[in-house]
């Protein structure tokens, strides 16, 4: 293939191209407005909504969530991964409930926590977490499974600092483990954001989707659905990005 | 004084080492020989305190330090860093002098996995001497190299010895490396492995004319 087709800028660019032609072909093809609007057509819902305040808002309560959300998540999903991949007794008593958590719909776990916990943001942020950290945990669990025991003995032998083994020893193995989980779990949180905020909040994209899916205003749903992909892959290209390339500097060096 | 007494090591039901006992004093250093799978691997682990499951009774210094078959490298610190972390209590300068007297000083920005494996090799040989160790235990350090780079690292080895003066248990199965770095040998063989042979001879630890 040409070489200038293989730079992946322009490879990306070129997809995301194509894309976008397929949404106008389906566009001018469907010729109604009303279920599937030009591209261009979103520009002006757009700038009437940033304008108004109403999409910043909204953006930032549902950014807000995701952070709320992706913060414990990570964090417990890490521990009790590491611990299961560790520790072979602890595998076997939290594997099988890690199975019936990995298989609940989350749609199942956001409406339990409604109930029980009541139509609150405790409620819309723990129903989201516990949806994140088995899967988290899985992953987590492999990397504890891979770290390299030679690493380990070393670390005995020399009887290398608790913290500084943990830092320099073990985060480094499980770091592609961590990002992997980071990267699925940022995608997947603000998925599960947005259909807390569907069934239960009164802020947030998920909201606005709701409340524009009963005026049946497509391209109201549009200018929030896209808006918060562009957030989103604003923070992988700003942040997760730039992250894996820090800790992964050592591979290409 | 280092004194090791295994009464028995088993994984599972498959009994490994049984009643292998000897007694050594910091500065001498003794050969462990025998065929490979034998449990040399393991007694080594033991001594070293890596794996703490086993009947009996191990006697051993505090500071000791461990030179691996592979060289066990963190590949995503640097050079120094492999130095400085192991060894937090090392100064800038003391880690740049134990690159220097392995002769890779001009390597201590670069990762472990720039380096070639003898390079590698003598990094992990300065990580084990930095810390002026009581005790250093070998496990087959110059398996996989080729015979010259093997050479020049037995010669490094024995001149880190002779300056440092730790105990030395080298595992090997090269009765070459043995004679040149220990006076005592110890054998090993049978299942469960066990010493079938305690010869003292050949040249003192440090010297290295009086090898064959």
């Amino acid at each position: 293939m040409n070489k200038t087709l293989q730079h992946p800028a322009l490879v990306r660019a070129t997809s995301l191209g194509l894309l976008l032609l397929l949404w106008i072909v389906a566009a001018e093809l469907t010729a109604d407005a009303s279920v599937l609007p030009e591209p261009w057509a979103l520009w002006e819902p757009f700038a009437k909504a940033t304008f108004s305040g109403a999409l910043p808002y909204h953006l930032g309560m549902t950014l807000w969530r995701v952070i709320c959300a992706f913060v414990p998540a990570m964090a417990v999903g890490v521990a009790l991964g590491v611990l299961m991949g560790r520790i072979p007794s602890v595998d076997r008593w939290l594997d099988p409930w890690l199975v019936v958590f990995l298989n609940l719909p989350a749609l199942v776990l956001i409406v339990l926590c409604y109930l029980w916990i009541g139509l609150n943001e405790a409620a819309a942020i723990i129903a989201v977490v516990l949806n994140k950290i088995p899967n988290v945990a899985t992953i987590l669990r492999e990397g504890a499974r891979a770290l390299d025991p030679n690493l380990g003995a070393m670390a005995e032998v020399y009887r290398m600092r608790p913290l500084t083994r943990l830092r320099h020893v073990v985060l480094p193995q499980l770091a592609p483990f961590i990002a992997g989980a980071a990267r699925s779990g940022i995608a997947v949180i603000w998925k599960i954001v947005l259909v807390v905020e569907f069934l239960g909040r009164s802020s947030g994209i998920g909201f606005q989707i709701h409340f524009y899916f009963q005026l049946f205003d497509v391209a109201m749903v549009l200018v929030y659905a896209l808006s918060f992909i562009g957030v989103m892959l604003m923070v992988e290209v700003l942040m997760l990005q730039p992250a894996e390339s820090r800790v992964r500097r050592w591979r290409t060096a | 004084m280092i004194r090791v007494d295994v009464r028995r090591k088993a994984f599972g039901d498959e009994e490994i080492l049984r009643d292998i006992r000897f007694d050594m004093e910091v500065g001498e250093t003794i050969a462990i020989l025998g065929a490979s799978g034998i449990g040399k691997s393991t007694l080594l682990r033991l001594i070293a305190g890596i794996d703490p499951v086993f009947k009996g009774e191990i006697v051993r210094p505090d500071k000791i330090a461990m030179v691996f078959q592979e060289p066990v490298l963190l590949p995503w610190r640097s050079v120094l860093e492999n130095l400085t972390l192991v060894h937090p209590d090392l100064g800038r300068q003391a880690a740049f002098s134990a690159l220097e007297r392995t002769g890779i000083a001009d390597k201590a920005r670069a990762f472990p996995g720039q380096l070639s494996l003898g390079q590698q090799r003598r990094l992990a040989l300065a990580r084990a001497f930095a810390g002026r160790p009581a005790l250093l235990v070998m496990d087959e350090p110059y398996v996989s190299l080729d015979p010259t780079t093997a050479d020049e690292m037995l010669a490094l080895t024995e001149a880190l010895i002779a300056e440092t003066g730790p105990a030395v248990i080298l595992v090997t199965h090269s009765e070459v490396e043995a004679r040149r770095l220990a006076r005592r040998r110890l054998r090993l063989s049978g299942r469960p492995a066990t010493i079938t042979g305690d010869m003292v001879a050949g040249p003192p630890s440090v010297s290295r004319e009086g090898a064959s």
